[in-house]
């Protein structure tokens, strides 16, 4: 069972949808009990870096996941700001991020090309893959995603970039380390290529 | 790089879908949970659905029927109308609603504004603004279903909301609504050039130059229509139809 980590924030019910519509036993649950007992986690998110962060301590369910992902080692999927808590911290605010990741979350920065790009980086782009792996199998190049954000995820290991995007700058739009994963946009958003992506999640990843 | 969103933007009523011209004479067009279904199907930028007769009829959304069609659409949904309270946009949210368009409670309760923003992030705040020239020439917001005078002007009633954390800001022609003769480029372009937010333009698209002309010289982010992509012919009969990939590429 995937258990989508319910601290409040993020658009739950979208991302149960997509992984039913997907054959995939999914459940959104704040209850630590049912937490413990997942296979795999989402970890999702939207709205502003410390508001979620301090949600996130709030309901204590940090320590839960946190055993689970660097203990355990269970395969976790952060979804947009839900990956961007998995870096060290976020130009966006004060709180420290999770540090799963080597990486910054930062705001983007256009250079005079690019001045007139609108920030939230809002709407479909394609996505490039840089790199194999089980949550990428089965590419197809005409992938495109929903993104909707303001800051971005930079890392400093280079093997961790499974994909990029660009958006005046390069953004690093998926992340993966061992069971860690995470991408800037959203794919329970993003129709068919999003339904492929989560059922390599589901099934692909181990 | 991304491509404007091009947004089928779709009026509930009752259990049916219809389509209006100058917020009157709603046409019924069908079922709406197939009709999302198809436009899901043709893998559209994002949907727009506005229940337009919540708050006339003074209650909250239909919240099962959107549940129904939250759950086969797999797209980007933004819902409005009769959404007065967190309670109501907590629901929504759940359901798999994740932009929430505020238009009458923007006017009479800005405040929620700031609590789906603050709640959701700013993204998920949505101002939509209906929008008449008087009989001087001057734009004013309407709102409960261009019912009500405001005095409102929408340029600064759209820099207020900005203010106040909405995260877009819908901005809908009452005049051109269902006309087909294009959009109000000079109202679109006088908003988004007043915000940084993204603007969407709604009312008025016939064909996809009028989309192209919003966003080149409206400078809206998105577009929205409803007739254009819901009838067909000058007998205006009823086809669900969105552009293929490569025809907005070409376009816009």
């Amino acid at each position: 069972m995937i258990v989508v980590v319910d601290y409040g924030v993020g658009n739950l019910g979208s991302i149960v949808n997509m992984f039913k519509k997907v054959g995939a036993k999914a459940v959104a649950s704040s209850d630590p009990a049912v937490i413990e007992s997942a296979e795999k986690l989402i970890l999702p998110g939207v709205g502003a870096f410390d508001a979620a962060m301090r949600k996130f301590h709030e309901t204590g369910l940090m320590p839960v996941v946190g055993e689970l992902v660097m203990e355990k080692k269970i395969p976790v999927l952060g979804l947009c700001v839900g990956l961007q808590l998995m870096t060290k911290g976020s130009e966006e605010g004060q709180l420290a991020g999770l540090g799963w990741f080597d990486a910054e979350t930062i705001r983007f920065k256009f250079d005079a090309d690019h001045a007139h790009l609108k920030v939230p980086h809002m709407g479909w782009n394609s996505v490039q893959v840089r790199r194999e792996h089980p949550l990428v199998a089965d590419w197809d190049e005409e992938s495109r995603f929903y993104f909707v954000h303001s800051y971005h995820v930079v890392a400093k290991e280079m093997d961790a970039i499974l994909a990029e995007t660009e958006y005046g700058v390069n953004i690093h739009s998926i992340l993966g380390r061992g069971n860690i994963m995470g991408t800037q946009f959203h794919p329970e958003k993003s129709h068919r290529y999003g339904m492929r992506l989560l059922k390599n999640f589901a099934e692909n990843v181990q | 790089m991304i491509r404007p969103r091009v947004i089928p933007a779709l009026l509930l009523k009752g259990q049916g879908l219809v389509k209006t011209v100058k917020f009157k004479d709603p046409k019924y067009l069908g079922d709406p949970i197939n009709i999302v279904r198809i436009f899901n199907d043709k893998e559209v930028d994002e949907i727009v659905l506005l229940d337009i007769t919540a708050t006339p009829e003074n209650r909250a959304p239909r919240f099962e029927m959107l549940k129904n069609i939250a759950s086969e659409a797999f797209i980007p949904l933004a819902c409005g109308g009769g959404i007065r309270s967190m309670d109501d946009v907590r629901k929504l949210l759940s359901i798999g609603i994740e932009k929430l368009i505020m238009n009458t409670s923007a006017v009479e309760n800005p405040s929620l504004v700031r609590e789906v923003a603050d709640h959701a992030g700013s993204q998920a705040a949505v101002v939509s603004m209906d929008v008449k020239k008087n009989f001087l020439g001057k734009y004013e917001v309407f709102t409960r279903c261009g019912q009500k005078k405001t005095g409102l002007d929408p340029v600064k009633h759209a820099v207020e909301m900005e203010k106040m954390g909405a995260g877009e800001i819908f901005v809908n022609s009452i005049d051109r609504d269902g006309t087909m003769q294009g959009y109000d480029i000079d109202l679109v372009r006088k908003v988004a050039d007043a915000v940084n937010v993204p603007v969407v333009a709604c009312g008025g698209a016939g064909n996809l130059s009028h989309v192209a002309e919003v966003i080149k010289q409206g400078h809206a982010s998105a577009a929205a229509a409803g007739s254009m992509f819901v009838f067909q012919g000058p007998l205006r009969g009823v086809l669900i139809s969105y552009p293929a990939p490569k025809e907005l590429k070409e376009f816009i």
